[in-house]
């Protein structure tokens, strides 16, 4: 059938547009490579981590960086590089399963809220406002020790906080797009508002979600960071950045390689998603773009 | 005979809130308007900005639930109840919009935009829709290679046809026109009217045509309302009105469309200031403040609807008997 033929090509055009301005865009460009080589590392952290993360040796216990151990070892002689390779994996699947549950619960929630609108909207929104007057960290905190200390529980934290700020974003989106007339020209052919604000308005605030998202990403990894480093999330021995720079503290004053190299990356990291966002919302926005 | 579409009295009240410690007001966008369509006929609805004409569309296709009155299609009720019109006859009633920007969706392909009405009422699906979405491309001067682009791949006049393909494809009887040339260039706007009336010609559509340019609504209309601050000030066949506009208001109107003929000038009778708000009316007949020939009974008494000859009445004091 030619409509599977064409229509791909033309999405296709559609991203290799996206892209192509990307490319163009130097702190994109930065943001993205730092982020390609977070993926590649945690991918190939079994290939390229030159140690166990785990396997323990005090023979080589609190070891400086050298030539063996580039970033040295910690306090059970464990090589740091190779346990901030396989941090990596952590970190980041943080990160998506976050932004993805709160961007996803959060997009909805705001679209229902923005497009219905009256009672419903002053419902759904003040809950939001009350979730979102507590400083995100505070509350993650709070309910990841209500929750008790494991990873699992500091993720359904952070994802909960988080859901308030796409919710906000999108509500706003939707009130712009309900007043369009292609939602008046679905309501005419009889359409219901469910499935108007699956086709018309949510398809309408993607992109916003996408910058959001992006941004969002590196908030949830310090977050959970944060977590980790006051005990409420992953629990030693995983190789946490979060996690490590809290252990890593103790030796601050004589073994400072420790708690900087877990520091710097989740610096890194989030740097990289930060850039990344904010020029996704320049190139993304259809002013500029055509 | 049963026209094929009628306005009873119809009203559309909104309400303004004035402030957290004011009491809020109404907003009366439309007040009291009656007309009926005959089948296969057009009627222009002009005014100026304000004077409630758009709202009056939204109410004949039910985007919004009249505050009084009532919408009738073949003598049948089908205004009030909300999206609880049945499928059968919501496929009769479109509406193309004024701005083709705004109208079509810009994640949506031509095929999935002109094809919605079809799917969402359930009329066809698959390569039957397909079908349906090519041929009423065809119609409307678009090719069916089209139908896989975005609508920001059309220039202005293409995405209206987009537009009219959409209200077109249930095959409708019954459609409204809310300005649908006042956003394009003036030499498309001529292709999308003489499309439009075309149209009419081939399948013997009736149309709802809103504008508030008097010369294109001259050029597609059977009969003329003129609508002045919710209320229809005056209405007669388009022939007659042009001839002999009874209204102060029309007449104002008629005056100020631009002639052809340098030769031939008509005194211009400019009409002072702006509309009123329609959220403070005027006492009396709503347009005394700006009527030239205002007498003492227009500031104390709201004018009926007078009929002066067969198909043509005015609300005016000048002509009651």
């Amino acid at each position: 059938m030619p409509a599977a033929a064409v229509e791909p090509s033309r999405r296709f055009r559609e991203i290799r547009l996206t892209t192509g301005i990307l490319a163009r865009n130097p702190s994109a460009l930065a943001g993205a490579v730092i982020i390609g080589a977070m993926l590649l590392t945690a991918l190939l952290a079994g290939v390229l981590a030159p140690f166990d993360p785990i396997h323990i040796s005090l023979a080589d216990r609190l070891q400086p960086p050298s030539a063996a151990h580039l970033f040295g070892t910690d306090e059970m002689g464990r090589d740091i590089l190779s346990r901030i390779m396989y941090g990596a994996r952590i970190s980041l699947r943080i990160g998506l399963l976050v932004v993805a549950v709160a961007g996803g619960l959060g997009t909805v929630i705001g679209a229902v809220s923005g497009y219905l609108g009256r009672w419903a909207d002053g419902v759904i929104m003040r809950i939001m406002d009350v979730i979102l007057s507590f400083p995100s960290l505070v509350l993650a905190m709070a309910l990841a020790a209500a929750l008790g200390p494991s990873l699992t529980n500091a993720i359904m934290a952070v994802a909960f906080v988080m859901i308030p700020k796409f919710a906000r974003l999108v509500r706003g989106e939707a009130l712009a797009v309900r007043e369009k007339q292609f939602v008046a020209a679905a309501r005419i052919s009889g359409e219901g508002s469910l499935s108007i604000i699956r086709r018309h308005i949510i398809p309408n605030c993607l992109n916003s979600v996408i910058v959001l998202a992006t941004l969002a990403m590196g908030e949830t990894i310090l977050i959970a960071a944060s977590l980790s480093f006051i005990g409420l999330g992953a629990q030693p021995p995983s190789p946490e950045w979060g996690a490590m720079v809290s252990v890593g503290r103790k030796f601050i004053m004589d073994q400072w390689w420790y708690a900087t190299f877990p520091g710097l990356f989740i610096l890194i990291t989030v740097i990289g998603f930060n850039i990344l966002g904010d020029a996704l919302r320049d190139v993304l926005d259809p002013r500029i773009r055509r | 005979m049963v026209p094929l579409i009628e306005a009873r009295r119809l009203a559309k009240h909104f309400p303004v809130s004035g402030g957290r410690w004011k009491r809020s007001r109404l907003l009366r966008a439309v007040d009291g308007v009656d007309f009926s369509i005959p089948a296969g006929e057009t009627l222009g609805l002009v005014g100026e900005s304000g004077s409630g004409k758009s709202t009056v569309g939204n109410l004949m296709v039910g985007l919004y639930a009249p505050t009084a009155g009532e919408v009738l299609f073949k003598g049948e009720k089908i205004s009030g109840i909300r999206q609880h019109v049945p499928a059968g006859v919501r496929r009769h009633i479109q509406m193309v919009f004024q701005d083709p920007q705004s109208s079509l969706n810009p994640r949506m392909v031509v095929r999935r935009i002109v094809g919605y009405p079809l799917k969402v009422q359930g009329l066809a699906a698959g390569r039957a829709l397909d079908r349906q979405v090519s041929t009423v491309l065809g119609e409307v001067g678009l090719s069916p290679e089209h139908m896989y682009r975005y609508p920001h791949e059309f220039s202005g006049g293409q995405r209206q046809r987009i537009g009219i393909a959409r209200a077109l494809v249930t095959a409708p009887e019954f459609i409204v026109f809310d300005e649908p040339t006042s956003a394009l260039d003036v030499s498309v706007q001529a292709q999308i009217l003489n499309l439009i009336r075309d149209l009419q010609r081939r399948y013997g559509h009736t149309y709802l045509f809103i504008s508030h340019d008097l010369a294109v609504v001259k050029m597609l209309s059977h009969r003329i309302a003129v609508m002045y601050l919710g209320r229809i000030a005056e209405s007669a066949p388009a022939r007659q009105l042009f001839r002999n506009p009874l209204h102060p208001y029309t007449q104002a109107l008629i005056a100020s469309v631009p002639l052809p003929d340098p030769e031939r000038r008509r005194d211009l009778a400019v009409l002072g200031g702006d509309i009123p708000s329609p959220v403070h009316l005027p006492r009396g007949c709503r347009f005394h403040p700006r009527c030239p020939q205002v007498m003492p009974c227009c500031r104390r008494e709201d004018p009926p609807d007078i009929t002066v000859q067969a198909g043509h009445s005015v609300a005016c004091h000048l002509y009651s008997p």
